[in-house]
């Protein structure tokens, strides 16, 4: 028994690190890169780490770029922990800030405090539903989801882009030829509060509070403990009497709630209006996407969630500045965010390896030793593993 | 002026832009069926595009020959693909999100490289129309089907292709019998590995011509995420196709027919705002995904790995 425990806390240690090895080795295909461009990756990491985080400035927008990041990677936590594959942040964000946008537009002569609570509930609605759909479709007609959620991200950037161009557009850029997509500003009375001088705004806060609750839904209510029990075996959960499609619904559900709420901060803390270059990216800066990169670096786990989105955010503001300093397109932040996906999954193999082999050792102890019912230890239960 | 639309002109003008716009669909669906029906689900089609679609434009630009882009698109492509396969074979990553991160990595690389090395949107002269001869001639079929570009002439000669390779071959045999049961297939000696590394790296040359199709043949520039969800819409096709290259057909057509009606309905002003009727293939592909995916079966190991057991 005694090797067996003493195996334990370094593979724990090099499982929690895996992301970061991951992260090191896509920074080192990214720093070959540089090279092949001419450019000293030393100076150009530099740059990134001083846009990031060189002044409070830089910290706060690191915050800032890290919270929708962190609020669509929660939604992410749950529904691949529901072994549902959301792609579709994209367009929930989309969805839950222009629902959320109507509240703040229409309601100019409501007290500040109950429209902006009001917009972050419709925006979390709005996500709801835009989520829901795909939810529905898995769960009753058999439809893939990633297809599903893909096709309703391109139905919601159509529908901003009308809406934007169109019924929703700001008045003072109807009248002029540039036509900006774009909505009139908010009242001044309907933005979240921010820590001046710098942009970091309320939903920072909002959303590591979230990430709790998440992590309380997740492992400490019956509702999380049903769409985990789906997402790691759908037949065995449906034999325990639960109602599997409801589940699968309710993860697509939720995790596009959380996107929507992140798409509702971007207007009401951000940019105080929504405004898109006409495509999704344009009003989302890709949080949808990258938000499952954070998700995923975070081993799906809400809190492990928080400081990826951060690492993520870092990345996304200190690209700008490597950008403007060595003249190296952010899009090679972009790559290098694919790549830590692809490396991070890979890793994946060294664990369920892992698993495997402790797997038989406790199988070989159990022959050797029967298990004395009083002495059962809940440490041991593949639960934790989690 | 909605009469215009029922015109014998702009019917074929339709039916010819139809089928025009369905050749990146084809090309990467096609690669993606052989993929599929091998058990491997790869969501990187939209980034094996995108460097695909570069790369041909790239070389075809410098080097004034389309024939070498294509080559390099079908270069990069592979080499997607061998990334791809070692990761999902021999890592045995989660195909759903590795495929997410060579999107990732896709587009962000061929925006990179779109930067550094051209700066600007450029045009490049690309497949001309190649009337075949006698054919062409016959009214309206001739100028639906046959006054195409060379690349549409080939993606509509891969169906049968793949109809031909997936049904009547050994091979097609071995792919299919891997992607339903990679043990049984394993005991009759057959490689799982060997198998599904030639699909995915075939998946991701087509991929990659499908770029090319884009780049050098259809629109003849290169942007920032020119492709814009075409990858995906791509292994939705293979779904609404049922794994079948005739399916795949069918639904490329029938997306890319509605497509192309909603750009003539703008092209003759009738008044639906654009951003409306770009939406309309989209749902359009969901509901015929809810008609027919109930009914019909994935392969039985799609998205599973294979570990020969000791």
């Amino acid at each position: 028994m005694s090797d067996f425990s003493q195996e334990k806390w370094l593979p724990k240690l090099i499982d929690a690190a895996l992301p970061v090895f991951a992260t090191i080795a896509a920074l080192l295909v990214g720093a070959v890169m540089l090279l092949l461009l001419k450019v000293n990756p030393i100076e150009a990491y530099r740059a990134m780490w001083d846009g990031a985080f060189g002044s409070q400035n830089a910290l706060a927008e690191t915050l800032v770029k890290a919270t929708p990041l962190l609020l669509v990677g929660l939604g992410i936590c749950i529904s691949f922990r529901g072994d549902v594959i959301n792609i579709g942040g994209e367009g929930q964000m989309i969805v839950g800030a222009i629902l959320g946008t109507l509240v703040g537009l229409n309601l100019t002569d409501w007290p500040g405090w109950a429209v902006i609570i009001l917009a972050l509930v419709t925006g979390f609605l709005g996500g709801a539903i835009w989520g829901g759909i795909p939810g529905v479709l898995k769960a009753y007609f058999n439809v893939n989801e990633i297809l599903s959620t893909v096709m309703m991200n391109a139905i919601a950037v159509q529908l901003m882009n009308f809406l934007l161009r169109g019924p929703m557009i700001d008045p003072a850029q109807a009248e002029l030829a540039s036509k900006i997509p774009q909505t009139a500003r908010l009242l001044d009375a309907f933005r979240l509060p921010r820590w001046v001088p710098t942009r970091l705004h309320l939903g920072a806060l909002i959303a590591v509070g979230l990430a709790v609750l998440v992590y309380i839904l997740l492992w400490r209510t019956s509702w999380g403990y049903r769409i985990r029990a789906v997402g790691q075996n759908p037949d065995a959960s449906r034999y325990a009497g639960i109602k599997v499609k409801r589940y699968i619904v309710l993860a697509l559900v939720l995790s596009g709630a959380f996107a929507g709420l992140a798409g509702v901060m971007q207007v009401y803390g951000v940019n105080y209006r929504m405004i898109t270059d006409g495509s999704a990216s344009g009003f989302t800066g890709s949080a949808g996407f990258n938000g499952i990169v954070a998700a995923l670096f975070g081993q799906l786990h809400p809190i492990g969630t928080i400081p990826a989105s951060i690492l993520f955010g870092a990345l996304l503001v200190g690209a700008n500045k490597m950008q403007r300093v060595v003249q190296v397109p952010s899009a090679l932040i972009t790559a290098l965010n694919g790549l830590v996906v692809v490396f991070v999954v890979s890793s994946e193999i060294w664990r369920r390896r892992r698993q495997k082999r402790r797997m038989a050792v406790a199988a070989r102890e159990l022959e050797e030793h029967p298990p004395d019912p009083d002495q059962s230890d809940p440490e041991e239960s593949p639960e934790v593993t989690a | 002026m909605i009469s215009d639309l029922f015109s014998m002109t702009v019917l074929v003008g339709i039916l010819a832009s139809g089928i025009r716009l369905a050749t990146p669909y084809l090309y990467a669906a096609i690669g993606e069926t052989f993929s599929q029906r091998s058990g491997v689900l790869n969501l990187g089609v939209e980034g094996q595009m995108l460097l695909g679609a570069f790369a041909a434009f790239y070389v075809a630009l410098t080097t004034g020959n389309l024939w070498l882009g294509v080559s390099a698109a079908i270069g990069v492509g592979a080499l997607m693909g061998l990334a791809m396969a070692f990761v999902t074979i021999n890592l045995q990553a989660e195909q759903g999100i590795s495929g997410i991160g060579f999107y990732l990595f896709g587009l962000g690389l061929s925006d990179l490289l779109f930067q550094k090395l051209l700066g600007t949107v450029e045009t490049v002269k690309g497949f001309p129309k190649a009337q075949i001869p006698i054919l062409s001639d016959i009214p309206i079929i001739g100028e639906i089907f046959f006054r195409q570009n060379v690349l549409v002439y080939l993606a509509l000669l891969l169906i049968p292709l793949a109809w031909f390779v997936l049904n009547k071959t050994t091979l097609g045999l071995k792919i299919k019998a891997v992607g339903e049961n990679p043990e049984a297939a394993d005991s009759l000696g057959v490689s799982v590995a060997r198998v599904r590394y030639f699909t995915i790296i075939l998946g991701g040359t087509l991929s990659g011509v499908a770029g090319a199709s884009l780049s050098i043949a259809l629109l003849n520039v290169f942007q920032q995420n020119m492709t814009s969800g075409l990858g995906f819409i791509a292994v939705a096709l293979v779904y609404f196709g049922a794994w079948r290259p005739w399916g795949v057909l069918g639904g490329a057509l029938l997306f890319s027919l509605v497509n192309s009606l909603q750009l003539w309905v703008q092209v003759l002003g009738i008044p639906i705002p654009s951003d409306i009727a770009v939406m309309m293939p989209y749902i359009l592909t969901i509901l015929v995904l809810v008609l027919t995916v109930s009914r019909v079966r994935p392969p039985s190991a799609l998205t599973k790995p294979f570990e020969r057991g000791d």
